[in-house]
């Protein structure tokens, strides 16, 4: 079979964003157009005149990607045909300059499936801060330093946010848990209206790890607790992978370049942040 | 292309075929004897450039050299530790 993102993508060795494609992908099929915002996705697998999809694909400017597949959706409704809209962007394009796109597009009911892989930064522009960066993070516009602690921000619960929206389908998936990604991204296409999944996208580049890694560090987010792979439908949360005994937070830091300034009281700092995090969760 | 299309940037689906992205390679996987075919690597290879073939009845990961930038992803996921590296000659 045709492989439906081709060989030969620009992207880093060891790029998440490839491969979370590649994953969705075969999960969707090709009866499907896809919607991407700009972001390392689009830059690398659209290098004019070439391109790596072939499946109908459409570039959007960086803050469009909701409002775009809403569009799509509501032409190929009045046109009396079943193609999945999946609409995909980088955590900039979603946590920030997009998110009042994606908001209209569920507050208009629009039958698209809305994909965020988050590299937890502005990739393809050179790394800056995104408000998905975590906290204690180095980016090129949060550099540790003296008087900072690189990033000064948690992370914006962007799952909460769209689940209070009362998104009928939200979850999280890991490139380390390639089967659970590719059934949610499934069970998402038969819910009607609009859906997010949002897919931790560990970077070599700028979290700075060996390209070898990627999968290993989205294992150990997910280890320690940092990542929670979760469903919620209409409401109800389901916690996909509970770990036993969560590994200690510094196990999945240490591995990173972008938390290597963080002393051990940062650290935990980070580790009662995620035993708090999980508390709220068992709660919800 | 339907000419109506014309207006604005489009591309020739799949065509990105063209840049072998295999002259990346610092390093490069080889795939050993000891591989039993599992198919693990083929889920967490960014280019898709792992698939599974049968030779003499038995199953084993076969890499595209073409197109592995050498990330090594392979051989730090394999369950049975069956990839090694060399440095890309
Ligand atoms: C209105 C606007 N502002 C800024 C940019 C420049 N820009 C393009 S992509 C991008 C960052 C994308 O970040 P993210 O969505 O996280 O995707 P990533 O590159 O990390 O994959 C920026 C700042 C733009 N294209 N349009
Ligand atoms: S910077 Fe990161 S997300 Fe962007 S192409 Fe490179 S590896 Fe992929
Ligand atoms: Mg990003």
């Amino acid at each position: 079979m045709k492989k439906l993102l081709s060989f030969g993508t620009r992207s880093c060795a060891g790029c998440p964003a490839s491969l979370a494609v590649r994953r969705i992908l075969e999960a969707v099929g090709d009866n499907v157009i896809i919607v991407n915002g700009t972001s390392c996705l689009e830059v690398t697998t659209t290098q004019y005149p070439l391109s790596s999809w072939n499946v109908p694909y459409i570039h959007t400017a960086f803050e469009c990607t909701g409002a775009v597949a809403s569009g799509v959706e509501s032409a190929l409704k009045k046109m009396g045909k079943d193609t999945h809209v999946v609409a995909i962007a980088g955590d900039g394009g979603t946590f920030d300059i997009g998110l009042q796109s994606l908001s209209g597009m569920i507050d208009r009911g629009h039958n698209v499936l809305y994909i965020c892989y988050d590299n937890e930064c502005y990739a393809n522009t050179g790394l800056q801060r995104s408000s998905a960066t975590p906290y204690g993070a180095a980016t090129t516009t949060s550099p540790p330093g003296k008087f900072s602690i690189g990033n000064k921000t948690f992370k914006k619960p962007i799952v909460q946010m769209l689940a209070a929206q009362k998104v009928p389908y939200v979850a999280t998936a890991s490139l380390a848990y390639p089967d659970d990604l590719e059934r949610k991204v499934k069970k998402a296409l038969t819910i009607k209206g609009p859906k997010f999944i949002h897919i931790l996208a560990p970077c070599p580049i700028s979290w700075r790890f060996d390209s070898s890694e990627t999968i290993h560090v989205a294992r150990l987010a997910v280890e320690t607790g940092m990542w929670i792979l979760c469903e919620i439908e209409n409401g109800k949360i389901k916690i996909n992978v509970t770990p036993s005994e969560r590994k200690p937070v510094k196990d999945y830091l240490s591995l990173q370049g972008r938390f290597k300034h963080l002393k051990d009281e940062d650290i935990k700092k980070i580790q009662e942040k995620v035993d708090d995090d999980w508390k709220a969760y068992k709660k919800y | 292309m339907d000419k109506k299309f014309n207006e604005g940037a489009w591309a020739e689906p799949g065509t990105s075929v063209k840049n072998k992205t295999g002259s990346w390679r610092t390093f490069k996987p080889i795939v050993t004897d000891r591989c039993v075919g599992c198919g693990t690597c083929t889920k967490f290879c960014p280019e898709g450039a792992i698939k599974i073939v049968e030779k003499n009845g038995k199953k084993k990961a076969e890499i595209n050299y073409d197109y592995c930038k050498g990330c090594l992803i392979c051989l730090k996921e394999c369950p049975f530790k069956a990839i090694e590296k060399e440095v890309e000659k």
